[in-house]
């Protein structure tokens, strides 16, 4: 039973057509059930016009299951993967703000941020911006290691994951094609060009 | 306010391009998808579809509703008793928010249906105009599919997906909403044609031989074998492949309440009604049969009752054509995904033709418990007050089991579910998964369009009627033949019965009281009388039965009596009380 199951980090891997209103479709299959999204990316895929969205959610695995098939259910979407961290390769982004006066005063600062791997991607007189990728608790390491020296803004971004074996979308994009029913196929002429269509 | 402009009618034979409004493509577009019936209620944003309409009132016809839930609710009866698409319009604001709880209940009973709002100009979206409100927002939980349209250009491709997605697969609603602008707006109309392919929707899983054969294996080692099929038979067009895969196993087989009429009541390995007011033998048998098989139904609470003690000793099952489904509630032993159309012949291809006389019997043993402890009080009291059961079994009599039921939710449902005699598929019109109160008497309206040369007959509580009796207007209006039976037992029934059993008889607000039904009626022109005495009754339901057009019937029931059997929320199917 799920209930006997151990609740772990699973990344769920959504591949999608890119439609306005989708995100909050695949949000309210959570939110429905009461489950938090720990982290939400969405980005372009390895194939064009493809959507990829890498959600992060601590959940059984039971649950996990049933999520993404009530995702895949959903009409534009392709195809739903749900992996352990095991089986991912992945990143977080953050930024750090510090002052530029407090880290040119003390040493140590520029050594700490060098340890953890921080590199500076704006440096004006008021103040610095430092980034660093990685895990979340290396990331979150940091901010307890600058917190002392007057951090002045952190931000992290959302996760993102590559599946350690998948061969990418591409092929299981055409076996999707090649299982449709192929006769008199109807492209979606309009639909597929939807940046051209009038809004507000 | 703007208006559209008139436009000329198009004839198929002019198809090449041709520049028309959104509005005249809309209605192309409907007409070329078979529509011929639309429910609706116009409205200011909605105004140019309306104008287009105008010229189109013989090719489509319009029933004018009294509220926007009316109009869906009609159509999902459409939907349920045509097997077509049930197409709504409402303008935008109140128009499309009233829509929410019919989409909500087709949603949950897989109905196709399109409805078609109104918005408020795109330039004006996002900014608190007149009737705007966020629809695609507030629909995207109870819709299988929703877009809004902005362009014109959008509308023929938009809509062909709408009515694809609306009725492949596992049916649903789907929701197109058209600002203003778009409907006003002329452009190239190149013709419609529907759509049969979304590279992202793959409504039919493909069906996969090992696990025939698996399940083909199970059975034939199964001893007590159970079959509990439900809607999906009637949605995938299968009675006929069920019946011959019930035929040749030889399975004693059980419904629920959406999938009654799949195998017509009185077929010798129809077992009965699963559920909370379900049959007291398949109820009992779920949890000592070895082997169970779903087929096209979704384990409801109202179905299993406790899951944790439902079925566990038992091998399942389950066809689907919903993968979601597999293992959502109940863990499958075989999964056979598909449409049932497709996997239960090869299903009865692969199974060995058998019989089980003594798995059976206990079945029928069980029913004569049901009928000793329940049934023959409920179906011929003799006490002076009338129940509920002894209408539907006058009824049966009379119509010989080939009428459309339409009910609402509560003790009503569950008495014409129970004891209402169905020969033919496509005849139990009610709504299972929402339980919306005030569904029966617009879905009768819309169930009788859907079937105009059947008696469609709406059986509805005396609650339940009050919350949608304005459609009496439009059964008025549009000369709508459908007959109405109110159980009144001036009571909340099923409320009431919950508080009884326990709640220690606190009877919270379910006392309700009830104008005159009959005459009511009369305001708008329907004939009906009531019925007080048992002596009356037969007499009465042939009245309305041979009246030409709707009529209302009234039937005076026990206030205090209770459905049984019962089981108990929280309790296992094991556990069903006979009293």
């Amino acid at each position: 039973m799920s209930t006997q199951e151990e609740k772990q980090e699973f990344n769920i891997t959504v591949y999608s057509e890119n439609q306005i209103g989708l995100l909050n479709r695949i949000a309210i299959i959570f939110t429905r059930r009461k489950i938090n999204i720990d982290s939400l990316n969405t980005s372009p895929s390895e194939v064009s016009s493809v959507h990829r969205f890498n959600i992060v959610i601590t959940e059984t695995e039971d649950v996990v299951r049933k999520l993404c098939r009530q995702i895949e259910k959903q009409v534009e979407v392709l195809k739903v993967y749900y992996h352990t961290n095991e089986d991912v390769i992945w990143q977080e982004l953050a930024l750090y703000k510090l002052s530029t006066e407090v880290i040119v005063e003390k040493v140590s600062v520029e050594r700490l941020l060098r340890e953890n791997g921080a590199r500076a991607v704006a440096i004006r007189k008021d103040y610095t911006v430092f980034e660093t990728t990685g895990h979340r608790e290396e990331i979150d390491n940091l901010i307890s290691i600058l917190q002392p020296y007057g951090l002045i803004e952190f931000v992290r971004s959302a996760r993102v994951a590559i599946i350690k074996d998948s061969e990418g979308f591409n092929a299981k994009l055409r076996e999707f094609e090649r299982l449709e029913p192929g006769e008199e196929v109807i492209e979606n002429e309009y639909l597929n060009d939807a940046d051209k269509v009038f809004t507000m | 306010m703007e208006v559209a402009q008139q436009q000329e009618v198009l004839t198929p034979a002019e198809k090449p391009a041709k520049e028309v409004t959104g509005s005249v493509a809309l209605l192309e577009a409907l007409i070329t998808e078979g529509v011929e019936t639309i429910f609706g209620y116009p409205g200011g944003a909605i105004m140019p579809i309306y104008d287009a309409l105008y010229d189109y009132h013989d090719k489509l016809d319009h029933i004018l509703v009294r509220h926007e839930q009316g109009g869906i609710h009609a159509a999902q009866g459409y939907a349920r008793t045509s097997g077509k698409v049930g197409v709504v319009f409402a303008t935008s604001g109140p128009g499309a928010t009233n829509l929410v709880t019919g989409l909500a209940d087709a949603q949950i009973d897989s109905t196709p249906v399109v409805c078609i709002t109104g918005q408020v100009f795109a330039h004006l979206l996002g900014t608190d105009a007149f009737q705007e409100t966020d629809v695609i927002n507030i629909t995207t939980p109870i819709t299988k599919w929703n877009y809004q349209v902005t362009d014109a250009n959008e509308l023929p491709e938009v809509i062909a997906k709408a009515f694809y997605i609306a009725r492949s697969g596992r049916p649903g609603p789907v929701l197109i909403d058209i600002t203003k602008n778009a409907q006003i707006q002329k452009f190239q109309f190149k013709g419609y044609t529907p759509c049969n392919h979304i590279r992202s929707y793959r409504p039919k899983p493909i069906v996969r031989p090992q696990y025939i054969k698996e399940a083909a294996e199970l059975i034939a080692t199964a001893k007590k074998p159970f079959i509990l099929f439900g809607q999906g038979v009637i949605l995938g067009g299968a009675e006929k492949e069920f019946q011959a895969f019930v035929e040749k196993s030889g399975i004693p087989a059980a419904w629920t309440a959406l999938g009654a009429g799949a195998i017509p009541t009185d077929h010798p390995l129809n077992v009965g009604m699963l559920g909370m007011h379900g049959n007291y033998g398949p109820n009992v048998l779920t949890n000592d049969c070895d082997v169970l098989i779903a087929i096209g139904m979704r384990f409801d609470d109202r179905v299993t009752g406790r899951l944790d003690k439902y079925a566990k000793q038992a091998k399942v099952i389950h066809l689907d054509i919903d993968p979601a489904e597999i293992d959502k509630n109940v863990k499958t032993t075989v999964p056979v995904w598909g449409d049932c159309k497709e996997t239960l012949p090869l299903l009865t291809q692969a199974v060995e033709s058998k019989t089980y006389p003594e798995w059976l019997q206990r079945f029928k043993d069980h029913m004569q418990e049901e009928v000793d402890l329940v049934i023959h009080k409920e179906l011929n009291p003799t006490s002076d007050e009338m129940t509920m059961g002894e209408v539907i079994k006058q009824l049966n009599e009379l119509t010989n089991g080939d009428a459309v039921i339409v009910t609402d939710v509560g003790q009503h449902q569950m008495v014409a579910c129970r004891y209402a005699k169905f020969n033919n598929t496509r005849s139990n019109v009610t709504s299972g998964g929402l339980g919306t109160m005030g569904f029966a008497l617009p879905a009768a309206m819309g169930a009788k369009y859907g079937a105009k040369d059947r008696h469609v007959v709406a059986i509805i509580g005396d609650g339940g009627f009050q919350m949608t009796l304005q459609e009496l207007g439009t059964i008025m209006q549009s000369s709508i033949d459908v007959k109405i039976i109110i159980l009144n037992n001036r009571f909340l029934g099923m409320v009431r019965q919950w508080q009884e059993l326990f709640n220690e008889r606190r009877y919270s607000f379910v006392d309700m009281q009830s104008p005159d039904f009959v005459k009511l009626a009369g305001a708008y022109g329907i004939a009906g009388q009531s019925v007080n005495d048992r002596k009356d009754l037969q007499g009465a339901l042939k009245e309305m039965l041979n009246h030409k057009g709707a009529y209302l019937l009234e039937v005076m029931v026990t206030k205090e009596n209770n459905v049984f059997p019962m089981v108990p929320q929280g309790c296992s199917v094991a556990e069903i009380r006979l009293k």
